[in-house]
């Protein structure tokens, strides 16, 4: 119920008293509220929950975050050689 | 999808589970809140890739699940009225009620459609001025300001023929009464990612203070739960008990205070039973009294419907942690997902139909 997805806003329209987006899922483009996000623009990553963006994806930690879990993995392998299988 | 499937590499998954091995001197036992949570950790088998040393036991994270049986009743008494147009979220139509559920109510001709967003709601509304719109608004922190906010566009656009039956319950009050009970076993909290992402993570900074335990803001693929995993661990082992973020590429400290706005406009805090649990104070929301116009429980008159929980599902204990699914006699038998018992078979993220869809027929995951 709590899951939300993450997309890329291309467009962002104001209409009426709500912003709309049109945000891409991998494939597939789907109309979405900006009015909880309004700050989200085109470009950026966001979190999508019920036709909602919740929150917007800071790509610069993501990828900090990812970097250091790789160097985790690559020093874990160095100490401890390969993974043992079924692990 | 980026940042979908970076965050499933099994290479690095296994790598942190070594990391966790190697870190794990005693056996801790964690709990993850979110039911989206649980089925990630069934699905990749989480459970299964980590140490002996530690145990998963699963919140009462699942809308769904905790929604009390009385709620479904007032959905169905609603739902069957002739001039209603009554608007769920897919999961809630096979909660069973006291006698029926929205399944079969819409089987036998009701009027009862699925939405993905509660927008959905706002345009039947708009499109059908003769008939009374009915959104049966469940959902915790990350849903509330969605729904909040379809109530507020039909106010702006003076739909006087929309209106909500709200159920919304909130995190951290019943995490609360789960970790104050005697019984409670869980040293690490892993804290749900999506709540977090709306609400910040201050109140997880009281919950830590109170009960002494490492809190990690958590998200939901196998890497960011065996990452939030590694970190609780890490916290246990050198006598920590702090809030910390694993979750930082969506989550800040304040949360989305654009959402916090609209849930303070439209809603108030109150009681809320929990099914399962029972009556948490303050740990719902419900529609401020000034939008009573938009109040399906007050509009249909359902405010006095009350109900027992049937005695024969163990959800009680397996919404606290206190128990497995697999510990309850009736689970793949007389209660499976087509013919449930309890709300926690019923919704996909329910901890029961997670254990059922991935095969943990028995403790420890035998099939």
């Amino acid at each position: 119920m709590c899951l939300a997805v993450p997309g890329k806003v291309l467009e962002a329209t104001d209409i009426g008293v709500n912003r709309i987006a049109k945000v891409q899922f991998g494939g597939i483009t789907r109309t979405v509220y900006l009015d909880l996000l309004p700050e989200a623009g085109v470009g950026d990553y966001v979190l999508v929950h019920v036709g909602f963006a919740i929150s917007k994806i800071d790509e610069v930690e993501a990828q900090r975050t990812y970097a250091l879990l790789e160097e985790l993995g690559n020093v874990l392998e160095d100490e401890t050689g390969p993974p043992e299988s079924g692990a | 999808m980026k940042y979908i499937d970076e965050y499933r590499d099994a290479g690095l998954a296994k790598a942190i589970a070594r990391a966790i091995r190697a870190r794990a001197t005693e056996p801790w036992v964690l709990m993850e809140i979110c039911g989206g949570q649980t089925h990630a950790i069934m699905r990749y088998g989480l459970d299964e890739l980590l140490p002996p040393e530690i145990e998963l036991v699963h919140g009462p994270g699942c809308p769904v699940c905790v929604a009390p049986l009385e709620i479904i009743d007032k959905a169905l008494e609603i739902a069957a009225r002739p001039e209603v147009i009554f608007v769920s979220y897919g999961d809630m139509l096979r909660v069973p009620g006291s006698h029926t559920d929205l399944f079969r109510l819409k089987a036998a001709g009701g009027d009862v459609r699925i939405a993905y967003s509660p927008m959905d709601a706002v345009k039947l509304a708009r499109r059908n001025p003769s008939r009374k719109v009915v959104f049966f608004a469940i959902g915790f922190e990350t849903t509330a300001p969605a729904n909040a906010m379809a109530l507020w566009q039909a106010k702006l656009e003076g739909l006087g023929n929309f209106s909500m039956l709200a159920a919304h319950v909130l995190v951290p009050p019943a995490m609360r009464a789960i970790l104050g009970s005697p019984d409670c076993r869980v040293q690490g909290l892993i804290a749900p990612g999506h709540v977090c992402a709306v609400m910040g993570w201050r109140e997880y900074e009281d919950l830590a203070r109170e009960f002494r335990l490492p809190v990690v803001v958590g998200g939901f693929e196998p890497i960011d739960l065996l990452e939030a995993i590694q970190m609780l661990v890490v916290q246990l082992e050198e006598g920590r008990a702090e809030v910390e973020n694993q979750y930082v590429r969506s989550v800040t400290r304040e949360g989305n205070q654009a959402a916090q706005r609209i849930m303070e406009r439209v809603f108030e805090v109150t009681d809320r039973k929990w099914r399962g649990i029972g009556a948490i104070p303050a740990s719902g929301f419900r529609i401020r009294a000034e939008l009573a116009d938009f109040d399906a429980d007050r509009i249909f008159g359902t405010e006095g419907i009350t109900a027992e929980e049937p005695k024969e599902c163990i959800s009680a204990l397996v919404l606290q942690g206190l128990k497995k699914p697999a510990d309850c006699a009736a689970f793949g038998g007389r209660c499976t997902p087509a013919f449930p018992l309890g709300a926690p078979m019923v919704s996909s993220e329910g901890v029961c139909a997670a254990y059922y869809a991935y095969r943990r027929r028995a403790p420890g995951g035998a099939a």
